[in-house]
């Protein structure tokens, strides 16, 4: 049919001319186009946190990408669920080292997760900072692509066992939950405790997440001052809940894995109950940074939610990586840079000014100087954990 | 006997008997073991290893902490007997392992705790009387037992039932990728409803508190002995559940036939009893105790996710194994047997190995108890005679 085919015709004659035309608008106007991945857990257990770590980055993004933007940058955020999972950080991390639109990338929540992934962006020298991951070896391996926000287990560990020294507690059954986060953490406080001269009645690791019974067998009968928990909430929060409920009323205290307002949804009353709850971190709520006034307001008014601890430092991460490729840019006067020259100027930075501190990284991305802090909950209403009241706080450098 | 017979009482009392004959007799038994244990280990390093932490000889320890020990036991023991009833029905009438099960478990544990979280958000548990809060207990408990067995029954017609002529293998193969897709979907609802699938089980009522029993003095401090209202209830319902279910097969017309069914399919048709209808009963039957168990195992643990029926599954899967797949009475003792060994190795490991083989070895203990029973006596403790076969 001549009718059909002269149409077509002009149909393809003039997507072709739609295409030239949008070439050439491309040539005439360059955008030239980065992205920042991120990873962190937006589904599963501890996608709270997650997913907020991702909202925190959004948002710096939003309000400090500015200047890249007027470079004529066009700066997106990749966001990528790790599930807190090692298998599927890893696949997610090949992904991300794939598109070479990425330069940086803000993860991990897990060292875990953050330890293997970050093998994959060391072999093809992508920059990544944590908000989040504590464990030593995440930086030990002395990759130059690796940096953290935040402060170290074994310091963190410490800083658990001094605590717990100084409010007089002379026995202390330790578990963990055999990752190399929870199990690193709750070894540097048994080692610390055991200097302190504190009796280490057990030192238990389970996978278990929800009949601690036989576990607790041992807990109740030693009846020790302090039962340490090295792990994550959904563990933790099940693991004293039930000792409560089985009669012991001493002290509890876990670590930054414990910080989340699902803690006092799941343990409740139990918590403040007997000598209570403590935990330390090296990441404050939002509320006792100086500079996070704003973006708490910011956030509230984005999200309409609290944000949850974590996502301040999502924020500075992402700050830094967009910092970073601002100058890496500005030395080769607007073009965009490798990543190899962002890896470079990140590592160059010096006292950048971020909303949880001050931040320059030493030879192997550790901050120079970290805060931790040691809370205690204060609230069995999980509405209120942002309430939880700050004991102690410390700016401790890492160990050489 | 006449048909419409006045209730049998005899079929009602013997279950709770065996109940409790297995009950004591696993726990002497095992209490027994770890107490001649202790006697010899007391004066070698572990003892003394002990004394240094606990101030007490370990004979002394293990003495005070058995009483707890057999009450926690006996608790996950009943829970695992409900959901290893389930497979046993199953297996006594099809001779295939519904692996879906632990799934339809976890089903009824959403079903159950979404209702109560539903009904938290309205204000209505934090107000409820004592006698109110049972009731909407009830209420999560029979929601759970409906969504459970309709759902049991559903999957048993669309992904089992077309290969009830296949080869052995099949419809297997059908359950596990039905384990998976439950699996998947509970995660996928959930994520949609409620942006998380970590689903915590409301506080309200009197379950959380503990009764407590004494107090057993323990070198220098005194160890509690209790058991909580929610473990009560767990037990309880366990075992109304199980005399329940044993009277329906044992002393009914439904009941007999699935026995007929159990015992030969094509000659119970003939028979003119409804085949497929009794299978899709044997199913309904088992979602429902299924759905039970799950808002039981939701009270009692408080939190639950999409796999939260994976490893009581297993565990249910292996206690019905353990007794003797296809009978009752033998489910009831491999979840007894399993939850009892569970706990003892749970709690004694640690102390017994001073330290470097902890709780967390539990498993390895249960499950090789499993392989020396099925190499010594591969039909399980009770055996599959027949007459008990569901």
């Amino acid at each position: 049919m001549p009718k059909t085919t002269l149409s077509l015709c002009s149909l393809l004659a003039a997507a072709g001319m739609t295409l030239i035309l949008s070439l050439h608008a491309v040539a005439a106007e360059p955008v030239k186009s980065i992205k920042i991945a991120s990873q962190s857990p937006l589904s599963g257990d501890q996608s709270a946190v997650g997913v907020d770590i991702k909202r925190g980055a959004e948002l710096a993004l939003e309000q400090v990408g500015k200047p890249l933007a007027d470079m004529g940058f066009k700066v997106e955020l990749a966001p990528f669920d790790d599930q807190a999972n090692p298998d599927t950080g890893v696949a997610n991390a090949k992904r991300i080292v794939s598109d070479p639109a990425i330069l940086a990338v803000v993860a991990h929540f897990n060292s875990g997760v953050h330890i293997p992934s970050s093998e994959v962006y060391h072999s093809s020298g992508l920059a990544n900072v944590s908000p989040g991951t504590t464990n030593p070896k995440v930086t030990t391996r002395g990759y130059a692509e690796v940096n953290r926000v935040v402060g170290r287990d074994d310091v963190q560990g410490v800083v658990g066992a001094d605590f717990a020294a100084s409010r007089g507690v002379k026995s202390v059954f330790i578990i963990h939950d055999k990752t190399a986060y929870g199990q690193g953490i709750a070894e540097f406080f048994k080692k610390r405790a055991e200097e302190k001269g504190m009796k280490v009645l057990g030192f238990e690791g389970t996978e278990e997440k929800a009949n601690f019974d036989a576990l607790l067998s041992p807990v109740i009968a030693g009846n020790p001052g302090l039962v340490y928990f090295g792990g994550i909430y959904p563990q933790g929060a099940v693991l004293f809940r039930q000792a409560r409920e089985r009669g012991y009323q001493g002290m509890f205290m876990s670590d930054d894995g414990f910080d989340s307002s699902d803690a006092a949804k799941i343990a409740g009353q139990a918590l403040l109950d007997g000598a209570g709850t403590y935990y330390s971190t090296v990441s404050g709520p939002a509320s006792v940074y100086a500079g996070a006034a704003k973006f708490i307001q910011d956030f509230k008014a984005k999200y309409n939610a609290d944000p949850q601890p974590f996502a301040a430092q999502g924020y500075d991460a992402m700050a830094i990586c967009l910092k970073a490729i601002e100058q890496a840019a500005k030395a080769k006067k607007g073009e965009v840079p490798t990543r190899a020259e962002v890896t470079q100027a990140i590592r160059a930075i010096k006292d950048f000014a971020g909303i949880t501190g001050t931040f320059s990284f030493n030879e192997i991305g550790d901050p120079t100087m970290a805060q931790y802090f040691v809370l205690n909950v204060k609230s069995a209403d999980p509405a209120h954990w942002n309430e939880n009241s700050v004991v102690e706080t410390l700016n401790l450098a890492p160990p050489k | 006997m006449p048909p419409f017979a006045a209730v049998n009482i005899r079929e009602l009392i013997r279950p709770i008997g065996q109940l409790l004959l297995f009950s004591l007799g696993s726990a002497s038994v095992l209490s027994a073991l770890v107490l001649v244990l202790a006697l010899i280990l007391d004066q070698t390093a572990v003892g003394l290893h002990l004394h240094d932490r606990y101030n007490v000889s370990l004979a002394t320890y293990t003495l005070v902490n058995l009483p707890q020990v057999v009450i926690d036991g006996l608790t996950i023991g009943f829970v695992y007997a409900a959901i290893a009833l389930g497979y046993t029905m199953v297996y006594g009438v099809l001779e295939f392992i519904n692996f879906a099960h632990s799934e339809i478990f976890a089903v009824g544990a959403f079903v159950g705790v979404e209702l109560l979280i539903a009904l938290d958000h309205t204000g209505l548990l934090r107000s409820a009387s004592l006698g109110m809060a049972y009731a909407y207990l009830t209420l999560a408990l029979l929601m759970g037992m409906a969504a459970a067995g309709a759902l049991a029954v559903t999957v048993e017609r669309v992904a089992y039932r077309p290969l009830l002529g296949a080869a052995r293998l099949v419809p297997l193969i059908s359950a596990i990728g039905v384990s998976f897709l439950l699996q998947d979907v509970i995660r996928l609802v959930e994520g949609l409803t409620t942006g998380q699938f970590n689903r915590i089980m409301p506080t309200f009522g009197n379950f959380d508190r503990r009764i407590m029993l004494g107090r057993l003095a323990l070198g220098d401090t005194t160890v509690p002995l209790g058991i909580s209202v929610k473990s009560i209830i767990v037990i309880t319902a366990a075992v109304l559940m199980l005399a329940g279910l044993n009277y329906l097969v044992n002393a009914t017309r439904m009941g007999k036939a699935i026995r007929a069914v159990a015992q030969d399919r094509a000659t119970a048709s003939l028979m003119g009893i409804n085949v497929n209808r009794i299978i899709s009963l044997t199913f309904l039957i088992g979602g429902l105790l299924g759905g039970a168990a799950g808002v039981l195992y939701a009270l009692k643990f408080t939190r639950i996710d999409p796999f939260v029926g994976f490893f009581p599954g297993l565990k249910a899967f292996t206690a019905a194994v353990l007794g003797g797949i296809g009978n009752l009475t033998g489910a009831l003792l491999g979840g007894i047997v399993l939850g009892m060994l569970e706990t003892f190795a749970g709690s004694f490991l640690g102390v017994f190995t001073m330290g470097a083989a902890g709780s967390e070895y539990k498993d390895i203990f249960a499950f090789s108890i499993l392989i020396l029973v099925l190499v010594f006596r591969p039909q399980g403790l009770m055996g599959r005679h027949v007459g008990q076969k569901a």
